[in-house]
C-alpha cells in the first residue's frame, strides 16, 4: 500500500473527471473526515484515513481489499475504472442516461445501448465522455462512454449505437474473481 | 373395515359348504397371482412382523398354491393381520361364533344321513375347526404381540440392510421401538435391554435417513426424545424457505417488497423479530440476478445468519472484526449496523472466499471494510487487544444445515468433529486475545455455529470461560432455546444457560447456535487466576496497611517515648520513611539469608536436575494422555494443534531422477545409435 504518484494521480484524477467533472474535489475535501486514495497491487482504493491506518497493520499478501476499490492500472499503466467505483461515480455523475426497462436487461448482459433503448439523456452530452446509465426507478446500473452526443443521437437511428458500454452491475455476477 | 373383514371371515364358510368355488379360485388367483402377492407383502410390511414371521407365512402360501383347501387358511391369515391394524380381538371372535352356529345347525339338520357326501363334509367340517382354532392361537399370539412388540436383534437388521431393505418395515419398527421407548418399564420386552432397542432404532433411522452411525448416535444423544428426534430428522430433509435482508444501506424494506414485487416476486416480512428479513415464497426471476439484487438493494442469507449479528449489536463507530466472514453475509450486516463508520474487518481464511466477501461488500455499497485473508489464530499477534467487538461465526461440521449439504448426513465421523472443535478452541481464543476489555462500548465477543452438536457449541465456550477471564451476557435475542448446562454426563459452566440454540424442527431455521461473551480484563488467563491474582494484591495491600498502622503505631510509641525533639518534625514523616528503610533493609537481609540459605541446598540436594527431569516428564505424559482423551468436552488438555503435513524431500536430486541432465541425455543417444548401429 502506498500514496498514488504524481503521475498515477494524474491519470486517475483525468478518468474520474470524464464522468464527474468538478466534483473530484468533492472526493477529496470532505466534511465527514479525510480521504485518501491509496495504491495497493496495481489497484487504486478510496478510503477514510483512519481506515487506511487501521489497513496497514495487515502484511501486503493477505490485504484483499479495503474502502473502495476503484479501478486499476493495467500493465502498461493505464487506468481503468471498475464497476465498485460506482458508488462515488453515480452521485455526482454530470451526464446521465435513463434506460428502458427491456433495454435494462440488455446493459446488464454487456452490451452496448442503442437509441431505442433510451428513455432520457442528459442535455448537452458531447461525444466521447463518461456517462452514467439509470434505471427509470432512478438506480445507477453502470457506465460508460457517450458514442454521440444529445444532439447527434436525436437525428440517428433507432438501432444506432449511443453509448458504448464500459462496466455493468452485472459484472458483479459474471466476473466476481476479477474484482480484486 | 369391519366391513372388510366380516366378508372375509364369511368366506372361508363358503368355501367349506362349496369346495368346488374354492378349488376354482386358485386358477383365478394364480391369473392375478403377482398383484396379489405384493398386496400380501405390502399388508405385511405395514404391520411390521420380523422377518422370521416372513418366512413362515411365505412357506404357507407355497402349499397354498398346492391345495386349494389352505386356501382357506391363507386367509385366514390375512384377517390376523387385519387385526393386528387395530381391530378389536372381540368382534373376529363374535363372528366365529355366528360361524360355527350356522354349521352347527347344518350338521345336526343332516346327522341322521349317512351319505358319503355328508361323511366327506362331516370330516370338511373337522378340518376347518381345526383350522378356525388354529387362526385364533395365532389371533391371540399376533395380539401378544402388538402388546410388547418383538424386538430383532442387531444382526438380523444388518443382515437385513445387505438385502434390499423394506422400507415400509423399517419405518413401522421405528415407530414402534419408539413407542416402546416411551413407556418402557410397561411396554419393554423383558428378555431385552434399554441398549438392545436404541441399538435396532439407530440401525432403523440410519438407513431411513441415510445418517452415518456416528452422527446418528450424536443426535440420539441430543434428542432423547424419539418424537422429536424424528421430527428434527425430517427438518433436515425439508429445505427452508429462501430469505433475503433487504440492505438498510441503501433501501427500505418497505419498497424493497415494493419493488420485488413489482417485479413478480412473492415477498413478506420473514419474522416479527427481525426489521431487515424477508422470505420469498415464490419467484418468477431468479432471486440472485434481478436489478436490485445487483443493485445491492438486498443480499441473500438464510434467516439464522441475522442472529449472531443482532447478538453482537454493533454500534456506529465500532472497531469490528467479523473472523471467519465469507460470503459476507453477516458483514454486511454488521456495516449496516454501523451505518458505514467505523472500522470492519472481514476476515476469511480460504482466498478463494474472500473475493466472494469484496464482490459484495462492494455491491452492498460497503466502504468501511478492510478484507484480509490470514488465519483467524493471527489476530491475537497482528492487533491484540485490538477490536470492541469481535464476530466469530466458526467454521463448523455443518449439523444444522444439513439440507442444504446432504453429504454432511454421511461424512462427518468423530475425527472431522474432532477437528472442527480443536480448530474452533484456538480461534475462540484467538478472538478473545483480540478483543480490547477497556473499550468503552465494547469488549464483547459473539461465537456462532451453524451446528447443533454440543462439542461444538457448549463445550468451546466453556472451554474458552475457564480458560480466560470472561463471562457469558445475555444475547438479547427473544427466541431460542437456552444452551445445555449438562448434558449426558457433562457439567458446563451454569451461565451457559444464557446461550441460545435453534433447531430447524421447532424455530424452522437452520440449527444454529449462539453465545454473547464479555471480556473481563486483558490479562491471559483464567478467571480463577485473575482471582487469585487480585486475592494476593489485596493481601499485600493489606499486608501493607498493616505494616504502617504498626509503624505508626511504634511512631506514635517512639513519639510517647522521646518527645521533645519530634514534635519538631511535620507529622513525623521523617522517622517515618527512616524507620521504613531500616524495616526493609532489615527484611531484605533476611531474604537474602534465606536466599543465601536455601540456594547451596538446592545444589547439594543430589538428584534435583533428576527430579525435575522427571517431574516434566511426568507432566508431559499427562498431558499426552489428556489429549488422547479428548472427547470434545474435557478442556483440561493442551488445545491440539494439527500436524503440518510433512513435505516429501528426496535424497536424490531431480534432475538425476528424471536423467534428463544433458549429459546423461547425450550418453543415451549414444548408446542407442551405437545399438542401432
Amino acid at each position: 500500500m502506498r500514496p498514488l504518484t504524481e503521475e498515477e494521480t494524474s491519470l486517475v484524477f483525468a478518468k474520474l473527471a470524464s464522468f464527474i467533472g468538478d466534483n473530484v474535489s468533492m472526493l477529496i475535501d470532505r466534511n465527514d473526515g479525510d480521504y485518501c486514495f491509496r495504491n495497493h497491487k496495481e489497484r487504486v482504493y478510496y478510503c477514510s484515513e483512519n481506515l487506511m491506518r487501521q489497513a496497514a497493520c495487515i502484511s501486503r499478501e493477505p490485504l484483499l481489499s479495503f474502502g473502495t476499490c476503484l479501478g486499476k492500472f493495467t500493465k502498461s499503466k493505464k487506468f481503468h475504472l471498475q464497476i465498485t467505483a460506482l458508488d462515488y461515480l453515480a452521485p455526482y455523475a454530470k451526464f446521465k442516461v435513463w434506460l428502458k426497462p427491456n433495454a435494462e436487461q440488455q446493459f446488464l448482459y454487456g452490451n452496448n445501448i442503442l437509441k431505442s433503448g433510451i428513455a432520457r439523456m442528459t442535455d448537452g452530452t458531447p461525444t466521447h465522455a463518461g456517462i452514467v446509465v439509470y434505471s427509470m426507478t432512478d438506480v445507477p446500473l453502470g457506465f460508460g462512454v457517450s458514442a454521440k452526443g444529445t444532439s447527434d443521437s436525436k437525428r440517428a437511428d433507432p438501432t444506432a449505437l449511443v453509448v458504448l458500454h464500459q462496466c455493468d452491475l452485472g459484472e458483479y455476477l459474471r466476473n466476481e474473481s476479477h474484482l480484486n | 373395515m369391519a366391513i372388510v373383514k366380516k366378508k372375509k371371515v364369511s368366506t372361508p364358510a363358503k368355501v367349506v359348504e362349496e369346495p368346488k368355488k374354492a378349488v376354482k379360485r386358485p386358477v383365478s388367483e394364480s391369473d392375478a397371482s403377482p398383484k396379489k402377492k405384493k398386496k400380501v407383502v405390502a399388508k405385511k410390511a405395514q404391520n411390521g412382523d420380523g422377518p422370521a414371521k416372513k418366512k413362515v407365512k411365505k412357506t404357507k402360501k407355497v402349499q397354498e398354491e398346492e391345495e386349494p383347501v389352505e386356501e382357506v387358511e391363507r386367509l385366514q391369515l390375512i384377517d390376523d393381520d387385519d387385526e393386528e391394524e387395530g381391530l378389536d380381538a372381540l368382534n373376529f371372535t363374535q363372528h366365529d361364533g355366528s360361524d360355527d352356529d350356522l354349521r352347527d345347525d347344518y350338521s345336526d339338520d343332516d346327522d341322521d344321513d349317512d351319505l358319503p357326501i355328508e361323511k366327506k363334509s362331516a370330516a370338511l367340517d373337522k378340518k376347518k375347526e381345526r383350522i378356525l382354532a388354529e387362526g385364533e392361537e395365532e389371533l391371540q399370539l399376533n395380539i401378544a404381540n402388538q402388546a410388547t412388540f418383538e424386538l430383532p436383534s442387531v444382526e438380523e437388521i444388518e443382515n437385513e440392510m445387505k438385502s434390499v431393505p423394506n422400507l415400509e418395515i423399517i419405518k413401522q419398527r421405528i415407530a414402534d421401538v419408539i413407542q416402546v421407548l416411551g413407556d418402557f418399564k410397561n411396554r419393554r420386552d423383558p428378555a431385552k435391554s434399554r441398549t438392545q432397542y436404541v441399538e435396532v432404532l439407530k440401525k432403523d433411522l440410519c438407513s431411513q435417513y441415510g445418517y452415518n452411525d456416528y452422527l446418528m448416535g450424536k443426535f440420539m444423544d441430543l434428542f432423547p426424545n424419539g418424537a422429536e428426534l424424528l421430527e428434527f430428522l425430517e427438518a433436515n430433509d425439508n429445505p427452508r424457505p429462501v430469505t433475503i435482508r433487504a440492505n438498510s444501506l441503501k433501501v427500505k424494506r418497505r419498497d424493497l417488497a415494493r419493488n420485488l414485487i413489482n417485479r413478480g416476486m412473492n415477498v413478506d416480512p420473514a419474522a416479527d423479530w427481525t426489521k431487515v428479513g424477508l422470505v420469498v415464497y415464490d419467484s418468477q426471476v431468479p432471486v440472485g440476478a434481478t436489478p436490485e439484487y445487483l443493485a445491492g438493494h438486498y443480499m441473500i442469507q438464510g434467516l439464522n445468519s441475522l442472529l449472531p449479528v443482532m447478538a453482537l449489536a454493533p454500534q456506529p463507530g465500532d472497531r469490528v472484526l467479523d473472523m471467519c466472514s465469507a460470503p459476507g453475509g453477516k458483514t454486511s450486516h454488521i456495516a449496516a449496523l454501523m451505518k458505514n463508520s467505523g472500522t470492519l474487518f472481514a476476515n476469511d481464511a480460504s482466498f478463494d472466499r474472500c473475493r466472494a466477501i469484496i464482490g459484495n461488500l462492494h455491491r452492498l455499497g460497503v466502504n468501511n471494510a478492510v478484507v484480509c485473508n490470514l488465519g483467524g489464530e493471527e489476530f491475537a499477534k497482528i492487533r491484540p487487544n485490538g477490536f470492541d467487538r469481535i464476530l466469530l461465526d466458526a467454521p463448523c461440521s455443518g449439523t444444522g444445515v444439513i439440507w442444504k449439504d446432504q453429504s454432511v448426513k454421511t461424512s462427518k465421523d468423530s475425527q472431522d468433529v474432532q477437528r472442527r472443535h480443536t480448530v474452533q478452541r484456538q480461534l475462540i481464543l484467538s478472538a478473545l486475545d483480540s478483543l480490547d476489555a477497556n473499550s468503552p462500548n465494547g469488549g464483547y465477543l459473539v461465537y456462532s455455529t451453524c451446528s447443533v452438536l454440543v462439542e461444538e457449541n457448549e463445550a468451546v465456550v466453556n472451554f474458552l470461560l475457564e480458560r480466560r477471564h470472561c463471562e457469558l451476557v445475555p444475547t438479547g435475542l427473544s427466541i431460542g432455546v437456552d444452551g445445555y448446562t449438562r448434558f449426558r454426563d457433562y457439567r458446563f459452566h451454569p451461565s451457559l444457560s444464557m446461550t441460545k440454540r435453534y433447531y430447524p424442527h421447532v424455530h424452522n431455521i437452520d440449527g444454529f447456535y449462539v453465545a454473547k461473551i464479555k471480556k473481563l480484563s486483558n490479562a491471559k488467563m483464567s478467571t480463577q487466576a485473575v482471582m487469585e491474582k487480585e486475592k494476593e494484591k489485596a493481601q499485600q495491600k493489606s499486608q501493607k496497611k498493616k505494616e504502617k498502622a504498626a509503624e505508626e503505631a511504634e511512631d506514635s510509641d517512639e513519639e510517647d517515648s522521646d518527645s521533645g525533639e519530634e514534635d519538631v518534625v511535620v507529622n513525623g514523616s521523617a522517622p517515618k520513611k527512616l524507620n521504613q528503610k531500616k524495616q526493609k533493609k532489615a527484611g531484605n537481609v533476611s531474604d537474602d539469608d534465606e536466599d543465601v540459605e536455601t540456594a547451596p541446598m538446592k545444589n547439594i540436594g543430589s538428584g534435583a536436575r533428576a527430579n525435575k527431569k522427571r517431574r516434566n516428564q511426568k507432566k508431559a505424559a499427562a498431558k499426552q494422555a489428556a489429549v488422547k482423551e479428548d472427547d470434545g468436552f474435557n478442556t483440561v488438555g493442551n488445545v491440539k494443534r494439527a500436524k503440518k503435513p510433512t513435505q516429501f524431500k528426496s535424497k536424490v536430486p531431480k534432475r538425476a531422477a528424471a536423467r534428463t541432465g544433458a549429459k546423461s541425455v547425450k550418453n543415451r543417444r549414444k548408446k542407442m545409435l551405437a545399438k542401432v548401429q
